[in-house]
């Protein structure tokens, strides 16, 4: 499987006008990677993810384009995208684990997905994957109430990848749960690309210092644009971009303490998506920007396969 | 400040409440003045039964919760919140979906301070949201889904501040948060803690309790098992499962084992 994501850009329409929440951005996923997606609340990880998939309502395909091996995926077309759903491209959305229908026990939920997509369940290779999460079999017979969150969690993932999708998108499947069961989820993730249910992946999370744990390649967004693309060992010690560094320095790693040692956030706020500046979009809060940053830089592979979309890179 | 004795809470489980659970088994520890204190544990092991005792959302079953030496569970309710305000994980849930922001801050006034001049009010409003670095104007005329978790997580935190109260549960407050605005709201809660607000802090992450407080209960299905310094229960933890804990921090620099 190979990703091919060109120029794309994806707008939300509102009575205020239009958000512009993905407004081109380019990136290649090759065949077995995990591409690691992050950036603040906001700039723009979610519509990433749901327009590889199923676009809302409310979102427009505005330009660019998509190539899942070599071929036109047709995003912006709801009813072309349903072939390509579950068989090549899946999705484990942002709070799916609180989305589970409460009134439907799982084993019937997973048997009315699986219908809509006209295949019958497969129950032994079911519950081979269940045993391999570790879970149960009889979580099948429980409404989703009775899971704990990482027990959901596994489920949802199950789920998702039954049908041995090429590419995988995972949106925020960690953020909701104690450390000890993201290190599982973690662990499962990586076991399915190695037993071949999924191919590629795109995790998403707000927490680099996770992603790090699991991805190959990490992308930084900001503000509906790449800011820095690069092997997750890049990105986490040689930065090039100053929101990328930013970003890393607010993390608390383990031992640091405040009255030792204070760290800051990013001053400031991401700027509104309905009139984002001409320009680079970190300009307001960027502590090295100047005359020039009032151009949009262009993304520029600095080295192999380490692309960034600064003038000071 | 606030004190708790061998607290314990037991559920009624199974389809007629036929089973019990115990979710708080003989909880102690106190909180100070200006003093932050982390109560740490996997999913499941008691820290949000305990946060909802505090904030009375819940009883006890056993031992006493005090607050300067007063019962807590004999105070009148809203002199109590006055005092003390909870802010929760998952700030959807904690926030009527049909109300503005403004709307949320004009009922703190209604029920806390009607006597107070709106140009007055308008400028504590003004003042708690820039303490919490939320811009009033893009936030105030929204309703809940038009804001992002971290926008709505701070929003609450200012609606708790308001009320200029004493003491703050906080439970995961920061778990949808990310990493540049997390910092900003652990620093947050630093500095209010110099201006002696006493918070109890919740999570399973240990290197944010580490990051800002001063002593750390470590709870495992409902019992405490470790219980001091956070410097202490950080560098030398005695509980095997607390090293667990502390081994599955995800960390920058460090690759998990076996993954
Ligand atoms: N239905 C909608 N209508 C209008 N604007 C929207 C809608 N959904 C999202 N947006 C806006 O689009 C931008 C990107 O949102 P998105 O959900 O992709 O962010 P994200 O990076 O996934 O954030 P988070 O880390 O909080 O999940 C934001 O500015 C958001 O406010
Ligand atoms: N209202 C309730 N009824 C029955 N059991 C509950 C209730 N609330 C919590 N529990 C149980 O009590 C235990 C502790 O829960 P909780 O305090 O939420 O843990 P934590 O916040 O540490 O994740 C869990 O086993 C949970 O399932
Ligand atoms: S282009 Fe300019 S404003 Fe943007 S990140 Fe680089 S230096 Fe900062
Ligand atoms: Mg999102
Ligand atoms: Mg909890």
């Amino acid at each position: 499987m190979t990703l091919s994501v060109q120029d794309l850009r994806v707008y939300y329409r509102t009575l205020r006008g239009e958000v512009k929440a993905l407004d081109g951005v380019s990136f290649d996923v090759a065949d077995g990677e995990i591409l690691g997606l992050a950036g603040e609340s906001g700039c723009g990880k979610t519509t990433l993810g749901k327009s590889l998939i199923r676009m809302d309502g409310r979102m427009k395909h505005v330009g660019g384009r998509v190539e899942l091996d070599g071929e036109n995926l047709p995003i912006g077309d709801t009813v072309k995208m349903n072939p390509f759903r579950f068989t090549e491209v899946s999705i484990i959305p942002q709070y799916s684990m609180s989305a589970m229908n409460p009134t439907r026990k799982i084993g019937r939920m997973v048997r009315e997905l699986l219908d809509s997509r006209g295949v019958t369940v497969d129950l032994d290779e079911l519950h081979r994957r269940l045993d391999l999460v570790e879970l149960n079999r009889d979580v099948l017979g429980k409404y989703p109430l009775e899971l704990s969150g990482g027990m959901k969690q596994r489920m949802v993932m199950v789920i998702s990848t039954l049908l041995n999708p090429s590419l995988l998108i995972a949106d925020e499947i960690t953020s909701a749960l104690d450390v000890s069961t993201q290190k599982a989820v973690v662990t499962t993730l990586k076991g399915f690309r190695e037993l071949g249910f999924v191919k590629s992946m795109i995790f998403i999370t707000h927490d680099i210092s996770l992603t790090n744990q699991l991805a190959d390649t990490i992308m930084v967004m900001y503000a509906g644009k790449l800011a820095e693309k690069a092997p997750a060992d890049a990105i986490v010690n040689r930065s090039r971009h100053p929101y990328t560094q930013l970003l890393i320095s607010s993390l608390p790693e383990v031992g640091v303490r405040y009255a030792e040692k204070k760290l800051t956030g990013i001053p400031g706020n991401p700027p509104s998506l309905l009139n984002p500046p001409v320009g680079c979009r970190f300009q307001d809060r960027c502590p090295l920007a100047f005359d020039k940053c009032r151009e949009e830089p262009p993304a520029v592979e600095v080295e192999k396969d380490h692309f960034v979309a600064c003038w000071k890179a | 400040m606030l004190k708790l004795q061998e607290v314990s809470k037991v559920f009624r489980v199974g389809a007629f409440g036929g089973k019990t659970m115990t979710a708080v088994d003989e909880v102690s520890f106190e909180v100070g003045r200006g003093e932050v204190v982390s109560l740490i544990g996997e999913s499941g092991s008691g820290k949000s039964t305990i946060g909802k005792m505090v904030l009375r959302l819940m009883s006890a079953n056993g031992g006493s919760i005090t607050f300067d030496g007063d019962d807590i569970s004999k105070l009148d309710k809203r002199a109590y919140y006055r005092k003390v305000q909870g802010v929760f994980q998952d700030p959807f849930s904690s926030y009527n979906p049909i109300f503005k922001a403004d709307r949320v801050f004009s009922m703190i006034k209604e029920v806390y301070f009607p006597k107070e001049a709106d140009r007055v009010w308008r400028d504590k409003v003004a003042s708690a949201l820039n303490d919490v670095r939320l811009d009033a104007g893009q936030v105030l005329n929204k309703f809940p889904h038009q804001l992002s978790g971290g926008q709505l997580q701070r929003l609450l935190i200012a609606r708790a501040l308001l009320l200029d109260i004493d003491f703050l549960v906080a439970d995961e407050i920061t778990s949808m948060l990310d990493a540049s605005t997390r910092i900003d709201v652990l620093n947050l809660l630093a500095d209010l803690k110099l201006r002696g607000l006493g918070v109890l802090f919740i999570t399973h992450d240990l290197a944010l309790g580490n990051y800002i407080s001063e002593r750390t209960v470590v709870l495992h299905q409902g019992r405490i098992v470790e219980y001091g310094p956070t410097a202490k229960v950080f560098e030398t933890p005695e509980h095997s499962y607390t090293r667990k804990l502390l081994a599955s921090v995800p960390q920058l620099h460090r690759k998990w084992e076996g993954v």
